[in-house]
């Protein structure tokens, strides 16, 4: 095992982890609670397999995916956003949802609860090493989530909006500014964003499987929380993690160390920096409130 | 509610619409799974009240979520949202086998059975101190620190069990030496194979007491005084940092209780992932319930049935179907909860 294989697989670990956390920042700027990154990750894995079994094109499969993320993003949207159903509410049952949905959808269509058929890979990369890794174009694409979320919030018109309705939604308003429109936009692009994590899973494996999201979404969200809501910061946090998860799954058996306690890095680290011991970590002020 | 008597439509309104809405999703994905809902639904009810076993298990599962829906009902009504109840039970009935461990033998069993449900409450206790610590002291999101919690706990669980406690070829723990309780299989011989057993009254009189403590004691007043109106029971002299702490260590110790249903109840040992789901459960019964004991144990009974109907009606069409309609409950209360609201206060706002 040589350093560059190690780090591919640093990278490879992390690309889930980008997408969702790329989707997360959007979502909870704009005063979204992303507790659905799960549910989402379910949704692109899904809508990628299914998408590319049908057709046989894995090109279809990473359109269907955010398209099947950004719907479900929409049911999350509908719900607390025209209906102002609690968000933490709305958020816990989109991922039952999912969870219950996928196997319930594979055995209808494939007569199977546990996986799908086999898919082709989307672009396998030649070669070996990180010119592998990145030969998948999720896999560079999930590096620039991060990167182009944070020009979005910063650099654009549209971010500017986003960022006022997550700290003021009622500053916002009197400058004429749809809070709804922003923030149903910011939750389905959240969605569609997260959705190609899921289908880099379902790419990776070659197929489906039931569970495959296996926490992911909760990982994202830690690394949105440790990165203070801040793109460049979860980016490292998606790194961070990736790396513990890597170390995790090579002291697997042994002695020195019980791969459990490197498998809880990521959420002790988040509790410490939500307890404020390093530097306070504070969420957007209208996170989690509906407007008005 | 701001002072005046509880408004019975406003309460039962959306859980009614809730059912009513799952009941037609769950029409629809019968039609298009090809089988005809009135069988599926009748085989539902023949597996889950329609005999004595499916009745043990729907009750055992009962058990089960009235204690993780009082978890999280608690916490609610003062304001914060307990997500852990999935390893505040988990730590509750690991707490409680390692107190059946330790007892010798010889402990008659109704004395070891509350020192295993007090280790029980103590373990899901500390673990829900946390989040309720760090809400107090730090303006933590209790939200976070609980979803955080889930994986750290279950993590150091599956340690301690992997390392320490296990019994080869297994994810659980030695049996316990003391401490089982009666099954109901042991009074009634119909239940016979079910795993029902006496812990069900120990979740009513859980829930019986939560009554009592939310109604009539002037902590419980507080308590709801506090997710009502923080600022205004601050005013009134009401410790907010105090109350959240107090709040989430009921929950967690109930939820804890709740681990004693598999643990002393049924299999007698600690397995990793006994209660996978019921945390989450929880939170649609308290949903349902709407956050008051006597709804949350109509609502447990409800989830217990979808929950024991799906084994009941996997054959015909997939048992994950009740998990898609156990979320489509959630979600059409959390929608109907303000929507109803406000359609009655204008409606009201018009009559008056």
């Amino acid at each position: 095992m040589s350093a560059i294989d190690i780090l591919a697989q640093v990278l490879r670990i992390a690309v889930p982890y980008l997408f969702a956390a790329a989707g997360g920042v959007l979502s909870e700027r704009a005063g979204i609670v992303a507790l659905t990154l799960e549910g989402y990750l379910i949704a692109g894995g899904f809508g990628a397999a299914v998408a590319t079994y049908y057709t046989n094109q894995p090109w279809v499969g990473l359109l269907a995916a955010p398209l099947l993320g950004a719907a479900i993003a929409g049911i999350h949207a509908l719900a607390t956003i025209r209906y102002k159903a609690d968000q933490v509410v709305s958020g816990v049952a989109i991922n039952l949802l999912m969870a219950g949905a996928g196997a319930f959808f594979l055995r209808l269509m494939f007569d199977s609860s546990a996986n799908s058929p086999r898919i082709p890979a989307l672009g396998d990369g030649l070669g070996s090493g990180l010119a592998a890794t990145f030969g998948q174009p999720l896999v560079w694409m999930a590096f620039l989530a991060l990167p182009a979320t944070w020009w979005l919030l910063e650099r654009t018109a549209f971010g500017l909006r986003t960022r006022a309705v997550g700290e003021h939604p009622q500053a916002a308003t009197s400058l004429g500014v749809s809070v709804s429109k922003i923030r149903v936009t910011a939750v389905l692009l959240s969605g569609a964003v997260t959705a190609l994590g899921g289908a880099y899973l379902a790419f990776d494996q070659h197929k489906f499987t039931d569970g495959m999201s296996a926490g992911r979404g909760f990982i994202a969200l830690a690394a949105v929380i440790f990165g203070r809501w801040e793109a460049p910061r979860a980016l490292v946090a998606c790194l961070l993690f990736a790396a513990a998860e890597t170390l995790q799954i090579r002291l697997q058996g042994s002695p020195l160390l019980p791969s459990q306690f490197v498998e809880m890095i990521p959420y002790v680290l988040t509790i410490v920096a939500l307890a404020g011991f390093v530097g306070k970590s504070a969420p957007p002020a209208a996170l989690g409130k509906a407007e008005g | 509610m701001s002072g005046r008597a509880m408004r019975w439509d406003e309460t039962l309104l959306p859980p009614l619409m809730a059912l009513a809405i799952a009941a037609v999703v769950g029409d629809l994905l019968i039609l298009a799974f090809g089988a005809s809902p009135g069988h599926v639904f009748g085989l539902l009810f023949e597996g889950t009240w329609g005999n004595a076993y499916g009745f043990g298990q729907t009750l055992y599962k009962t058990t089960t979520l009235v204690c993780t829906g009082l978890a999280v009902a608690i916490p609610l009504r003062a304001g914060l949202f307990n997500i852990g109840a999935e390893s505040q039970i988990a730590a509750g009935g690991f707490a409680a086998a390692l107190a059946g461990l330790a007892l010798p033998a010889g402990v008659p069993w109704p004395i070891a059975a509350v020192l295993c449900l007090l280790a029980a409450a103590i373990g899901g206790g500390l673990v829900a101190a946390v989040p309720g610590a760090l809400r107090a002291k730090f303006g933590a999101s209790e939200v976070i620190v609980t979803i955080m919690l889930n994986f750290i706990v279950l993590a150091f669980l599956n340690w301690v069990v992997a390392a320490k406690l296990h019994v080869p070829e297994s994810l659980h723990t030695p049996e316990i030496a003391t401490g089982g309780v009666p099954r109901f299989a042991d009074f009634i011989s119909i239940f016979h194979g079910s795993a029902a057993n006496v812990t069900l009254f120990v979740a009513l009189a859980l829930a019986a007491k939560m009554w009592w403590y939310l109604f009539r004691t002037k902590q419980g007043y507080e308590l709801r005084a506090v997710g009502l109106q923080p600022e205004a029971a601050e005013n009134g002299g009401v410790s907010l940092g105090r109350t959240w702490f107090q709040a989430m260590l009921i929950g967690g110790a109930i939820a804890g209780a709740g681990g004693i249903n598999y643990v002393l109840g049924y299999k007698h040992y600690y397995e990793e992932g006994f209660a996978t789901g019921s945390g989450y459960i929880g939170i649609a019964v308290a949903l349902v319930g709407r956050n008051h004991p006597v709804g949350i144990v109509f609502a447990a009974l409800l989830f217990a049935t979808l929950s024991q109907g799906g084994l009941a009606v996997n054959a015909v069409v997939p048992k994950q179907l009740m998990d898609v309609l156990q979320a489509v409950v959630i979600l059409a209360v959390a929608v109907c909860v303000p929507e109803v609201r406000r359609v009655l206060r204008a409606a009201g706002g018009r009559a008056a």
